[in-house]
């Protein structure tokens, strides 16, 4: 008797160590080792950033059978309850959060562990990257080429590591537009077709001529510098950082700052100070005087729809190309290493991704411009498929265009942090608190105090 | 002699270590460790590179070398002034209100209520506050709004865009936060004043001015030099109130970036190194104003129990 409890503490004692060694692998390159994906999870952890998956997840995938009074849960038919873990994407704080939960993926139970995460382009890299082995293949679940035929080539490509893995999936492709209000077209230009509206936006030079005009007659051509900012940083010519050790600044960011400088004095820009606060809601709002914006087809549901709810507003908007190409956002669905709902994730990740009728619906009801591009070609050419938002406008054509040419190839994981910070530093230049020069110093400040690596480095000004 | 007295004393002693042992053990823990561990990582290189970790690397004393010449500095003369700017109208308006709710002479009425009223702001969490700060004040905000309608301003003012504005809401906000908890404290300073100090000094036909600044202030020195440095250190500790206004980014120009919102930048790059160095900077400068308050304390005690306990040993021995 005595001797058994003396072996099964023995036993115990070695387990527990055993625990303890594998918590210990912090450093080096194996960070998940050990970790394997396995079935049979009553618990489906997925980390988000906000509840816009979460919403067209709750309200299109099949397989949800109901969701708890505050919906914060959803149970699955098979029994299996999906949980929502939200951490607000500024300032670093859902990679931050996602990070410590996903190194304690070894040591934590099989139902508190990390099944599925959502990234943005912005950082995406970082979480792809086999070396730190976070995100499953999607071959490892698998998932075919076959499977994924339709999806646009660069949603593919922005998740593809240096071993040629892809290790997430996106159920929407997001190149950008300039949405434009129809009332102050007509009353500036004349019209508001959209094919008289793009051809007068074309380029930066016409874009300006007609810049010219709206402040002219008393408007503002588009609401601040943070709207024209992903035009920009979209359309340089390298990444941000060099070998993990030299910040260079792109030629285009400093036009950025040059064009944003002088838009804010002569009055084309209506110096809003940045995106998702007040002013800019009010901008987009009945009673603006803001002629356009740089957004995604997302945007049309989540930024525009809200404000002009139920006013004169509600239709005044219509679509057109952008002067220079760009993207924003866009949402992947990666499987975590080690999950143990496999199947699951696969499921939810084929389904909300390549699932034609699922895309289908959320283009319609979401205004989605969804990933599976014959789906795109087919709806732009139906009549059926108008916005009310736009005034019943197709907007599909527009985009499909633009979706074609975005490249990533420029993108790094660093994009993120490099974008917020230029854009916070920049913001006390154009407020005309500091000079240029001050500005630049407070960039490379800020810049190595979020990347402790960079220190050294030094920063590149073209 | 000696033998009897040992057999007669039964020790207690160890029954009290045990009753304090919890709150040593939990401190341990919870408090000394912690903050062995933070000068520890203070001397290494550590910090997440993406989701791997550098480090930790021995580094001596360059950490503090690299924060001594960076904005430190200033960002210390950031606390200072928000701090002066929230403390300055915090202590007057405190005194007054104080002086006036101990007067006998004057019958303030709902007293009782005032006292509350005047203690809810603290009630408030320091964020909620600062966020309902950020609403009333932003660039579309109630409060300029009402200022154009009015005609007092042609267009919005930018208060969060100058710095003068936004450290100004800043110690508004920490004014507003602490000026009730503080009259509260110096109402019970001023009660304890001997009545019969006041009646004398009314009798020979004192003003209330004489009696505020002859009688008040010099009897309640003592409990305005603690009140002075407590929320020294906790000026040092400003956080939550700029950095929900600036949404983290200290702006303009980092001019309303506090020490302790600096040491968030860092712990948030997850840079244990430099972060372990910055808070032991603000560990050293707490300590001295945390003995200043000892020193206080333990000598300028109303009874005098210590140094006078201090000059009967001196005049024992001499």
């Amino acid at each position: 008797m005595r001797k058994k409890r003396i072996l099964s503490l023995a036993l115990a004692s070695v387990t527990a160590l055993g625990l303890l060694s594998s918590c210990g692998g912090g450093s080096g390159g194996g960070l998940l080792s050990g970790v394997q994906a396995s079935d049979g999870g009553k618990v489906l952890n997925i980390y988000v950033w906000n509840e816009e998956f979460q919403g067209k997840f709750n309200e299109n995938y099949p397989q949800v059978e109901r969701l708890s009074d505050d919906k914060s849960i959803a149970y699955l038919k098979d029994g299996t309850e999906v949980h929502w873990i939200v951490n607000p994407t500024q300032d670093g704080v859902y990679q931050q959060k996602l990070d410590e939960a996903l190194l304690k993926q070894g040591r934590a139970a099989a139902d508190d562990r990390i099944d599925m995460f959502l990234v943005e382009a912005d950082y995406a890299l970082k979480y792809v990257d086999p070396e730190v082995n976070v995100a499953l293949p999607i071959s490892q679940l698998g998932i075919t080429d076959a499977d994924i035929a339709n999806q646009y080539r660069y949603t593919l490509e922005a998740m593809t590591g240096s071993d040629g893995e892809i290790r997430g999936l996106s159920y929407q492709a997001t190149p950008g537009m300039l949405v434009y209000r129809r009332s102050i077209a007509k009353a500036v230009l004349g019209t508001d077709d959209p094919e008289t509206v793009g051809a007068a936006v074309a380029d930066w030079d016409k874009f300006y001529e007609t810049a010219e005009q709206m402040k002219a007659a008393g408007y503002y051509m588009y609401s601040g510098r943070a709207d024209t900012a992903r035009v920009y940083s979209n359309n340089v010519s390298a990444p941000w950082v060099k070998n993990d050790k030299t910040v260079v600044v792109d030629p285009n960011m400093m036009n950025w700052v040059d064009r944003s400088m002088e838009d804010i004095e002569s009055g084309i820009s209506h110096n809003v100070p940045g995106q998702w606060n007040d002013e800019w809601n009010k901008d987009m709002g009945p009673d603006s005087k803001v002629f356009c914006f740089f957004l995604p087809a997302w945007g049309l549901d989540v930024c525009i729809a809200p404000n002009v709810k139920d006013t004169a507003a509600a239709q005044d908007w219509a679509v057109c190309p952008s002067p220079q190409s760009f993207f924003w956002g866009g949402t992947w669905l990666v499987a975590a290493n080690g999950t143990d709902n496999a199947s699951q994730v696969r499921d939810i990740m084929l389904t909300m991704t390549a699932d034609r009728d699922l895309l289908r619906t959320l283009a319609m009801n979401y205004g989605e411009m969804s990933n599976d591009q014959p789906l795109m070609e087919e709806l732009a050419q139906s009549p059926d498929f108008g916005i009310e938002l736009l005034g019943g406008q197709n907007y599909i054509g527009v985009l499909s265009d633009v979706a074609a040419t975005v490249d990533l190839s420029n993108i790094s994981s660093y994009d993120q942090g490099c974008v917020e910070e230029f854009q916070n530093t920049f913001g006390d230049y154009f407020n005309g608190v500091i000079s240029l020069d001050k500005a630049k110093d407070n960039f490379e400040m800020a810049i190595t105090e979020r990347y402790p690596w960079l220190v050294g480095g030094g920063v590149l000004w073209p | 002699m000696k033998n009897e007295n040992r057999i007669k004393s039964v020790s207690y002693a160890k029954w009290g270590y045990i009753f304090i042992l919890p709150f040593f053990l939990s401190y341990a823990i919870f408090s000394l460790i912690p903050l062995a561990d933070t000068i520890r990582n203070s001397f290494y290189e550590y910090y997440a590179f993406g989701l791997k970790t550098v480090g930790p690397n021995w580094t001596g004393l360059s950490n503090y070398t690299s924060l001594l010449s960076s904005d430190l500095p200033k960002y210390a003369w950031n606390t200072f002034v928000m701090w002066i700017l929230g403390f300055v109208p915090q202590i007057i308006v405190a005194l007054v209100l104080a002086s006036w709710f101990t007067d006998a002479r004057l019958k303030i009425r709902g007293k009782q209520f005032f006292k509350v009223v005047i203690y809810l702001p603290n009630l408030i969490m320091a964020s909620a506050f600062a966020m309902l700060f950020f609403a009333l004040f932003s660039n579309a905000g109630p409060v300029n709004s009402i200022l154009l309608r009015m005609g007092v301003v042609g267009e919005a003012i930018r208060f969060m865009e100058s710095t003068l504005g936004a450290r100004t809401l800043v110690g508004l906000m920490n004014f507003l936060m602490w000026f009730g908890n503080t009259t509260i404290m110096l109402m019970a300073a001023i009660m304890g004043i001997n009545p019969s100090i006041f009646e004398a000094a009314e009798l020979d036909g004192c003003t209330h001015i004489q009696k505020f600044f002859k009688i008040t202030l010099p009897q309640i020195k003592p409990l305005l030099t603690y009140t002075l440095i407590t929320s020294l250190i906790g000026g040092l500790q400003m956080f939550d109130v700029p950095q929900i206004l600036t949404g983290g980014k200290g702006a303009p120009d980092r001019t309303t970036m506090t020490l302790i919102m600096y040491l968030n930048k860092h712990l948030q790059a997850k840079n244990y190194g430099i972060a372990g160095a910055l808070s032991v900077f603000l560990f050293i400068i707490s300590a001295i104003l945390c003995w200043f308050v000892f020193k206080m304390n333990t000598d300028s005690d109303p009874d005098g129990s210590k140094s006078a306990a201090k000059r009967a040993k001196k005049g024992g021995k001499a």
